[in-house]
């Protein structure tokens, strides 16, 4: 009699879609990370850890256990994925050193019959589910932006990210896009900023004295305060200048805000784009059918929400989102 | 019974190595079967190569400090003008080998400094391989990942390909007399260059080898992960060093060892996975690691003291 209640129960819960809790309690989820060296990386692993660990203990899965690579190098990686079939995990998420030199661990991963899910740092195999971030759209948004905010146009100057990071090429590609559809702007001086405040305000301040008068800067995150630093220094009117989520960013926008009035726009990924990726392994263990491409929003901090978004960001961090089962399924639904 | 020097000097990197898979198969059962075996060791195999390579280098004095970046330059030769064009490519790697060569005749007739010579050359590595692959890419020679995927039957090819790559060059090393030449030059080049030998050639030739073995650990990486990235095996340089020290060699005086080289890669492999199962915070993995290399040097370093002890005697 209790079996038919709970075969029953179980039926329900089928129906009703989401919290599948019987399925996938005992499966266990490995996280491979590559780096841990920078605020966004921290601020993804604490989001990893605190999403997870209320997933243990609700009995949703039975283990998420977080590895890092002592070393951001991909052989290195590919070594620990390795590990994680012998350590007999069912799924494996990733945030990848290399998109394609550790498709040889994870095709052997997909042989052992383990779901591998990469997310930020994506990885080629075909076997692996990707959540990409588009980040030409994101490059797109800011142009839209200021297309909206200055309707006369001017000169623009592009602070891009690390050479030769397909992350980088691909805002750009936005950037150069949304110029195209806007020719109202131009691009009067590019310079990398490694997505860096120092390094940004270093190659901002070299190449400022020989720029006309610039109406706004586009950036890729993580470059905005270097900027304006540079503005500053060099005495120059502050532009429109694009934030990235960071904290230093949005103390300095707030204070700006406070002081006159200054808009801007602010957008990056969030960190806990980690917790989506650990739905979306746990959802297919559960066995639901998901496409192996989903794309992830970025989140876009604006004038009148700054205030919130930099009450919920820790000193030194990252703007952040944390995913629940919910927003997860939403996601892969699409919607 | 005595034991030869030789011998000796196996001791230890062996007995490490048992050591630490006892511990592995101990804390993971699973990693103790045919499958556990070759995921545990795969990734060695490139290793033990560019142990191989950097062993030849040290055996006359020398150190490369190009070893990571020429690897990686030959992983994405593998990966995209290999793939596509066998000959190109093949001719590719023998430019490389005829660099290597002059690099060493270059070091001997102009008596510069090794490490200045290689560190130099890494940044050419290392350029020519973004230029080759700007973006990471290409696809591995299906023969090269027939080869690393390869399933004998009873053992795995880790442990076979282990096993040929210290039989081999065991011979050439220790057996062969441009082995025995080589080893004379890194002991004293005067006295090998008295008896009339060529200490250039010797030396262009034992470059020309570490080339060729480099290669080969470029092809096998490539073999294992389908495809390269510039930046691969930058990890190996030190990686190579570390496994040649570990293995009983020297960093002077031709003291080398092929079998303990082989085995010190392997070693390494193994420590990383072991403090992987272990649970180990990444923060202090790499400490972890350079503990566990004091520990087999301390241990080696005790053993030669016994051993001079014994010849005083």
């Amino acid at each position: 009699m209790t079996i038919r209640m709970m075969l029953a129960a179980s039926v329900v819960f089928a129906c009703f879609g989401g919290t599948a809790f019987a399925d996938t309690s005992s499966k266990k989820i490995a996280l491979s990370n590559n780096y841990a060296g920078n605020s966004w990386r921290q601020a993804m692993l604490t989001s990893w850890d605190k999403i997870t660990k209320d997933a243990v203990s609700k009995g949703v899965v039975a283990a998420a256990d977080p590895f890092t690579t002592a070393e951001n190098q991909a052989t290195e990686q590919a070594g620990q994925i390795q590990n994680m079939i012998l350590q007999g995990y069912d799924a494996i998420v990733i945030n990848a050193a290399s998109p394609t030199a550790l498709n040889g661990a994870i095709k052997e991963a997909c042989d052992a019959g383990i779901t591998v899910v990469s997310f930020d740092g994506i990885v080629t195999e075909p076997c692996a589910w990707r959540i990409a971030v588009d980040f030409k759209a994101m490059g797109e948004s800011q142009i839209d932006y200021l297309a909206n905010k200055l309707p006369k146009g001017g000169n623009l100057l592009e602070i891009r990210g690390l050479a030769g990071v397909s992350v980088d090429d691909e805002i750009h590609a936005g950037i150069e896009a949304g110029v195209k559809k806007n020719p109202q702007f131009k691009v009067v001086g590019s310079v990398n900023g490694d997505w860096a405040q120092d390094v940004a305000q270093r190659a901002v301040a070299g190449v400022l004295p020989s720029l006309p008068e610039v109406a706004a800067v586009v950036t890729q995150g993580g470059d905005g305060y270097g900027a304006a630093q540079a503005f500053a220094a060099a005495k120059r009117p502050t532009p429109t200048i694009v934030m990235g989520n960071r904290e230093d960013e949005l103390v300095w926008w707030k204070s700006q805000k406070d002081k006159d009035g200054y808009e801007t726009m602010s957008v990056s990924i969030a960190p806990g784009v980690s917790t989506l990726a650990f739905w979306v392994a746990q959802q297919i263990l559960d066995g639901k059918e998901v496409k192996k491409d989903l794309v992830v929003p970025f989140l876009r901090i604006d004038q009148d929400n700054l205030e919130d978004n930099l009450k919920s960001t820790q000193k030194g961090g990252v703007a952040n989102v944390e995913y629940s089962l919910e927003d997860a399924q939403k996601v892969i639904t699409g919607k | 019974m005595k034991l030869s020097s030789g011998t000796i000097r196996l001791i230890i990197p062996a007995a490490s190595l048992a050591l630490l898979l006892a511990a592995v198969f101990y804390m993971q059962p699973r990693a103790m079967s045919y499958t556990g075996l070759n995921l545990l060791f795969n990734l060695a195999i490139p290793i033990a190569l560019a142990t191989i390579a950097q062993m030849l280098i040290m055996s006359i004095n020398d150190l490369d400090l190009s070893m990571g970046t020429f690897v990686s330059f030959c992983a994405c030769v593998a990966a995209t003008v290999l793939q596509t064009s066998p000959l190109l490519g093949a001719l590719i790697f023998i430019g490389a080998i005829a660099v290597y060569a002059g690099m060493g005749m270059l070091i001997h007739v102009r008596d510069l400094p090794s490490i200045v010579v290689t560190l130099g050359m890494s940044f050419v590595w290392g350029g020519l391989a973004v230029l080759l692959l700007p973006s990471p890419g290409g696809t591995a020679p299906t023969w090269a990942r027939a080869i690393m995927t390869a399933k004998p039957p009873l053992v795995p090819m880790a442990i076979i390909a282990s096993i040929l790559i210290a039989a081999v060059t065991h011979y050439i090393v220790m057996r062969s007399s441009f082995g025995v030449l080589m080893r004379g030059t890194g002991g004293n080049d005067r006295s090998v260059e008295r008896a009339g030998w060529s200490v250039i050639g010797i030396r262009a030739a034992t470059y020309a080898l570490a080339g060729l073995f480099a290669i080969f650990a470029g092809i096998a990486l490539v073999g294992l992960t389908t495809s390269a990235d510039a930046n691969i095996a930058l990890r190996y340089t030190l990686l190579s060093i570390a496994g040649v020290i570990l293995g009983g060699g020297e960093f002077v005086g031709g003291k080398v060892s092929p079998i303990g080289a082989v085995i010190g890669a392997l070693t390494l492999t193994l420590a990383g996975s072991f403090l992987s199962f272990m649970r180990i915070s990444p923060d202090w993995q790499i400490g972890a690691q350079g503990a566990i290399l004091i520990v087999v040097l301390a241990l080696r370093l005790a053993l030669n003291r016994l051993e001079k002890r014994e010849k005083h005697q």
